[in-house]
């Protein structure tokens, strides 16, 4: 049995999928509102093949790209310095929470009056619904460093920069690649939300597209399968780049 | 150590507390806990500022950083995402970047400790024993003249302790070294001299240590007649600071 331990996630998912799959074509439901799996699959291969998915996916991971980078690289460095500063925290703090309990949903159509539709006002959200998650997690990892490391580091005569680089960050690297895994998978609905507010192409039109003027709910669900694997593939790579990061500091 | 006096608050830790060592001679400072030999110990690493009085190592105001003095501290504060050769090779790093030469120091003070093939193991690899041999190789790879260790082996068992206690007087060298300790036995078995800090944080009476005899004969010194009648002389004072 313990042989087929990594293979369990992926018998549940088809599990899944088959009761699916039975309950649709027993109980009728019509395929345009809950289509069976096996159909979303065709549909999903059909969209590749005719380079619908290829066109639409193209512009959405280039959004989710530059803006989860921008925003992490941002939130990196804004955590890093609120985490250092606990003057910069208290100034900062109120400011950074009220912004974050601003809806994305509410901020995107003035990002888009000021930039138009295109891909920059897209990328901008991508990046500011990053952002917070990587302040907060970095704020918090460089915040709460071990005191006796920073004690260690003062005996043995450390600048406040080989501080940061030799102990601080190297302790914070864990929370703070806990916040860029939660940045990577919040880039694509930023990146989603942000297609909704106009355009021509990304994952967030087609969902729209099959929605309303194609009303080809097969397609809606290969779509969503398609972000789904975006988001994961985001996330994956965080987990890549975490375990590239634990190598290389050793 | 001149006249330094230590308050938290309104706690009192140390009281016009002098201490004065000799280049290259141990001096063990015993109390108990929360006597505020730690206190003292970070006041001599300029870790900590005293409200009054002044601490000199070498003749200079003691500043922490300072390339003469190294210490170990209770728990080993190893960098866990680190190699223990990179660990020991952290002060000097930070100072001169991580080169050959820096590498090829640290790879000597872990000789020097007895850590030979610690050097590419990680801290989580490593048992009690392992990680302060290479806490006490990282407080030695610069060399210094002055040498602080605070309670050292308080964290590991005791044959570990033993072996500690037989190696250290030859590993400080000729360094000015203090070690604070709670252990009467280890006090005496590692030191030049014993001071005992007594409960106002002034320091107390004092009493030979072994170390200056070969290394083969302290621990039967201690057990004989002699050793366990200042064992107990030492263990009756230092009942007398824990009841004042």
């Amino acid at each position: 049995m313990r042989s087929l331990q990594p293979l369990q996630p992926a018998l549940i998912g088809l599990l899944f999928l088959g009761v699916w799959e039975i309950s649709v074509r027993l109980s009728g439901v019509a395929a345009f509102i809950v289509p069976p799996p096996s159909l979303v699959a065709a549909r999903f291969a059909q969209a590749w093949g005719d380079g619908t998915m290829l066109r639409h996916l193209l512009p959405t991971v280039m959004e989710v790209t530059a803006g989860g980078l921008i925003g992490g690289a941002l939130g990196l460095v804004i955590g890093i310095g609120l985490g250092l500063s606990s003057a910069a925290r208290r100034l900062a703090s109120p400011y950074l929470v009220a912004a974050q309990s601003t809806p994305i949903l509410a901020l995107g159509p003035l990002l888009v009056l000021w930039f138009g539709p295109g891909t920059t006002a897209k990328t901008l959200i991508c990046a500011l619904i990053t952002l917070f998650p990587m302040v907060i997690a970095t704020l918090v990892a460089v915040r709460d460093a071990d005191r006796g490391l920073l004690e260690l580091g003062r005996s043995i005569g450390a600048s406040r920069i080989q501080s940061l680089l030799f102990i601080r960050l190297p302790s914070a690297r864990s929370g703070i690649f806990a916040g860029a895994r939660v940045a990577a998978t919040l880039a694509v609905v930023g990146a989603i939300v942000g297609e909704w507010l106009g355009g021509s192409a990304g994952l967030g039109i087609l969902v729209n597209l099959a929605r309303g003027s194609l009303f080809d709910t097969p397609l809606l669900f290969a779509a969503l399968v398609q972000i789904a694997l975006v988001g994961a593939f985001a996330y994956f790579l965080v987990v890549f780049a975490e375990r590239l990061s634990t190598r290389l500091q050793k | 150590m001149r006249r330094v006096s230590l308050s938290f608050g309104t706690r009192r830790v140390l009281h016009g507390t002098s201490l004065t060592l000799k280049a290259g001679e141990c001096v063990a400072l015993l109390g108990t806990n929360g006597s505020g030999k730690t206190t003292l110990l970070r006041v001599a690493a300029g870790l900590l500022q005293p409200d009054t009085g002044r601490v000199l190592v070498a003749g200079t105001p003691a500043r922490a950083g300072r390339a003469d003095v190294g210490i170990a501290f209770q728990d080993s504060r190893l960098l866990g995402w680190r190699s223990a050769g990179r660990n020991v090779a952290l002060p000097l790093e930070v100072a001169h970047g991580l080169t050959t030469s820096v590498r090829a120091a640290a790879a000597n003070a872990l000789r020097r400790v007895n850590g030979l093939g610690l050097e590419n193991r990680a801290p989580a690899e490593l048992s009690g024993g392992e990680r302060q041999r290479v806490a006490l190789a990282r407080a030695l790879v610069r060399d210094p003249a002055l040498l602080l260790l605070d309670e050292p082996f308080a964290a590991v068992d005791a044959p570990t302790r033993n072996q500690f206690c037989a190696e250290l007087p030859e590993l400080i060298g000729g360094a000015a070294a203090l070690l604070v300790t709670h252990d009467v036995a280890e006090a005496l078995l590692v030191s030049d001299r014993v001071l005992l800090l007594t409960a106002t944080g002034e320091i107390g009476r004092e009493w030979k240590g072994l170390r200056s005899l070969p290394a083969n004969q302290r621990r039967s010194s201690l057990l004989a007649p002699g050793g366990l009648s200042q064992q107990a002389e030492l263990l009756a004072a230092l009942s007398g600071v824990v009841h004042a």
